[in-house]
């Protein structure tokens, strides 16, 4: 397993389209993909799961994936929170 | 000629009678707004769709299941055509909110879900979409960061563009009721009822509810039968049924049998009869035998209201619910639609007293676009005057429009659940400081308005003699005055039993209040919902109250009860009914005395 530490940088938080990015990103991977908050964790592949999180901007996010391609899935996230999900 | 009976002696359990039909289907409820309606049912979920509740056989389940998905598919192909729409006119930003409900609709657990219960509970496939998303958005509604609530419209869209592609129509909404039919739901908000078209809703059934909530007074404006918690029964309707609302005995026919529907259908007529003999008595006036008047004011919410008012025969408007103007409404209202609506009452009302009261209700309540947090307790909450005081920009704007349209007519000004002698104060100054500035704008302030108050929190009752030198007036709202003095939520089901206006401790707050206002000559008035019931009403009269405020739809069975008895008889029913220790024995004296002071207005259970 893999984990890593990500904060929601984008102004409006992880909300509808951010959400769907992350849910389309982590389709195109094998691995399970885990966001959690406090306690609360999220599938990557579950937009309802996500939106819960209700996560706005500055949240820190621990991320988990654990599979064959747990590496690349993880850079491949880290880089969409890193870019605020290309969201102004 | 039996209209009335005891709200209290009823069984509220839902049960099959052995009847012709076995389809039939008997339930009883609260009885909180009388008639009788044979109609169509409509059924709404608790967000005020329409739904198809039904269960399946198991042998149709992979059936059923099959329909779902497909129908993902063509909802999915909907909301892409939705989104290139958008992002062509609106740019990829706006277009992009489809792509994210396309997730949504395809969302692993919220697809699991449904299969679950198509499978495993047997849920037709439009039963399980709308169990399954109203559960998420109201998850998201009651989150406590905005950022979440207001993902639930998006998810409740996603639900609606799903149960179209299942349906292949669009769904309806309580706003655009095709048709004349019987509106069946869990409950409805302020602002539902609002909305309401009176030409289409022939009668109004929830499961939840009370007799003091806003669906009875709603409906008893609208003078539409009316039966409330019922309990749980939507799964066993479905929209088109035929139903029968008894709006007298609390009962509901789901599929009558023939001879219910015809026993029904010959009440119908009979009632019709009994009207037309009480509508006689319009142009008396409610005096009892030995000539003793009593005032019979209506309750009003809507300003359209006032021509069923006159048509009773009211005095005048004993309590105008400003309310409707922030019901249904995303903006706060301006001044002038505040004045337009009480100019029009005042006007209607040809110099018959109208009492405004201003606004009272809670925060939540209020279709403003500030966020408020949400309350513990609404009801010991900011709400009513104390949300008034606290935002006194808002409560001058509305201020204002009542002093500019006082001089329409007789124009008297309450404040609602004052609990402390500062409050009224602070109302009373801002009014005056509002009078003073309309003066400097040479605007003409009638000089006998009179200003009083509601007395419904106990605090009020038991500092009235501090209260009565500054008050020309007090008017006894019995359904909060019950609410706080029993320490009953009215609208919560499972403790609604307590919650009951001729519990004597109700009783004796009201003839506290009744001898500290006759002493200094202070007019005194009971607005509740009990003045709607003709034993409660001829107790009030006995306790020494002579003006009642009631839905205008009651006015004439009141008046029949006042001019059938004498004040001896009221003042003996009230010296027994408050020595008696609970209010199941005042409800049963009372109810026993208007049996034999006024038989013709009672009915037997």
């Amino acid at each position: 397993m893999i984990t890593r530490v990500v904060t929601v940088q984008n102004a409006e938080g992880l909300h509808m389209r951010p959400a769907d990015k992350l849910v389309r990103t982590a389709t195109n991977y094998q691995c399970q993909i885990e966001l959690e908050r406090a306690g609360q964790v999220a599938d990557c592949r579950s937009m309802i799961g996500l939106l819960t999180l209700g996560a706005p901007q500055g949240t820190q996010l621990t991320l988990r994936a654990q599979g064959p391609d747990a590496d690349l899935a993880i850079e491949a996230i880290t880089r969409l929170f890193d870019s605020q999900f290309d969201d102004p | 000629m039996r209209i009335w009976r005891s709200k209290r002696s009823r069984v509220y359990s839902i049960h099959n009678l052995m009847t012709l039909d076995p389809r039939m289907l008997e339930l009883q409820g609260i009885a909180v707004s009388p008639g009788v309606a044979i109609g169509k049912a409509i059924v709404f979920d608790r967000e005020g769709y329409s739904i198809a509740r039904c269960l399946i056989s198991r042998s149709e389940t992979q059936r059923e299941w099959d329909r779902l998905v497909e129908a993902v598919g063509r909802a999915h192909q909907a909301l892409g055509a939705k989104g290139k729409a958008t992002t062509e006119s609106w740019g990829a930003d706006l277009g992009g909110i489809f792509s994210a409900q396309q997730q949504l609709l395809l969302d692993p657990h919220v697809r699991s879900e449904m299969e679950h219960l198509i499978k495993d509970n047997l849920y037709a496939a439009e039963y399980a979409v709308s169990e399954v998303f109203a559960k998420y958005a109201a998850a998201f509604r009651k989150a406590s960061s905005s950022f979440l609530a207001e993902r639930a419209a998006d998810v409740r869209d996603v639900e609606q563009t799903l149960l179209e592609a299942l349906t292949g129509k669009p769904t309806q909404t309580l706003k655009e009721i095709p048709h004349e039919a019987i509106v069946v739901s869990h409950d409805l908000t302020p602002g539902e009822t609002a909305a309401f078209d009176p030409e289409k809703v022939l009668a109004i059934c929830t499961e939840a509810g009370g007799p003091g909530g806003h669906t009875a007074i709603v409906a008893r404006g609208m003078e539409i039968p009316a039966v409330v918690g019922v309990g749980n029964f939507l799964h066993n309707i479905r929209s088109g049924d035929e139903v029968i609302i008894d709006g007298h005995l609390g009962r509901i026919f789901v599929s009558p049998d023939g001879p219910t529907r015809q026993r029904y259908l010959q009440r119908q007529i009979a009632r019709e009869s009994i009207f037309t003999e009480l509508s006689e008595l319009r142009d008396l006036p409610a005096v009892t035998s030995d000539g003793v008047h009593v005032e019979l004011m209506a309750n009003v919410e809507f300003p359209n209201e006032t021509q069923a008012c006159l048509a009773r025969g009211a005095d005048g408007v004993g309590l105008y619910r400003t309310e409707f103007l922030y019901l249904g409404h995303d903006k706060e209202p301006t001044e002038e639609e505040h004045f337009q609506a009480y100019q029009q009452v005042l006007r209607d009302m040809q110099g018959r007293p109208v009492v405004i009261r201003t606004l009272d209700l809670g925060a939540d309540k209020m279709g403003m676009s500030r966020p408020i947090e949400p309350e513990n307790n609404p009801f010991l909450g900011l709400r009513s005057i104390r949300l008034s005081l606290r935002n006194p920009a808002l409560f001058r704007v509305q201020v204002r429009a009542i002093l500019r349209a006082a001089s329409s007519g007789n124009c008297w000004i309450m404040f609602p659940m004052v609990t402390t002698l500062d409050e009224y104060r602070s109302a009373k100054f801002l009014l005056r400081s509002v009078a003073d500035d309309l003066a400097s704008e040479g605007i003409r302030i009638p000089s006998n308005i009179r200003v009083g108050m509601m007395v419904e929190v106990p605090a009020a009752v038991l500092m009235l003699d501090r209260f009565i030198e500054e008050i020309d007036f007090v008017s006894i709202g019995t359904n909060d005055l019950t609410q706080y003095t029993l320490a009953v939520d009215r609208s919560n089901d499972s403790v609604a039993d307590l919650y009951q206006a001729c519990d004597p401790a109700v009783l004796r707050l009201i003839k506290q209040t009744q001898e500290i206002t006759s002493k200094h000559g202070k007019s005194t008035s009971v607005c509740g919902e009990m003045s709607n019931n003709p034993a409660y009403a001829l107790l009030l009269v006995g306790m020494g109250i002579r003006s009642l405020s009631l839905a205008s739809s009651t006015i004439p069975v009141i008046k029949k009860a006042i001019r059938s008895v004498t004040l001896g008889q009221c003042e003996a029913m009230a010296w027994r009914a408050l020595r008696l220790g609970t209010a199941r024995e005042v409800d049963a004296f009372l109810m026993h005395q208007l049996a034999g002071l006024v038989p013709e207005i009672v009915l037997q259970a």
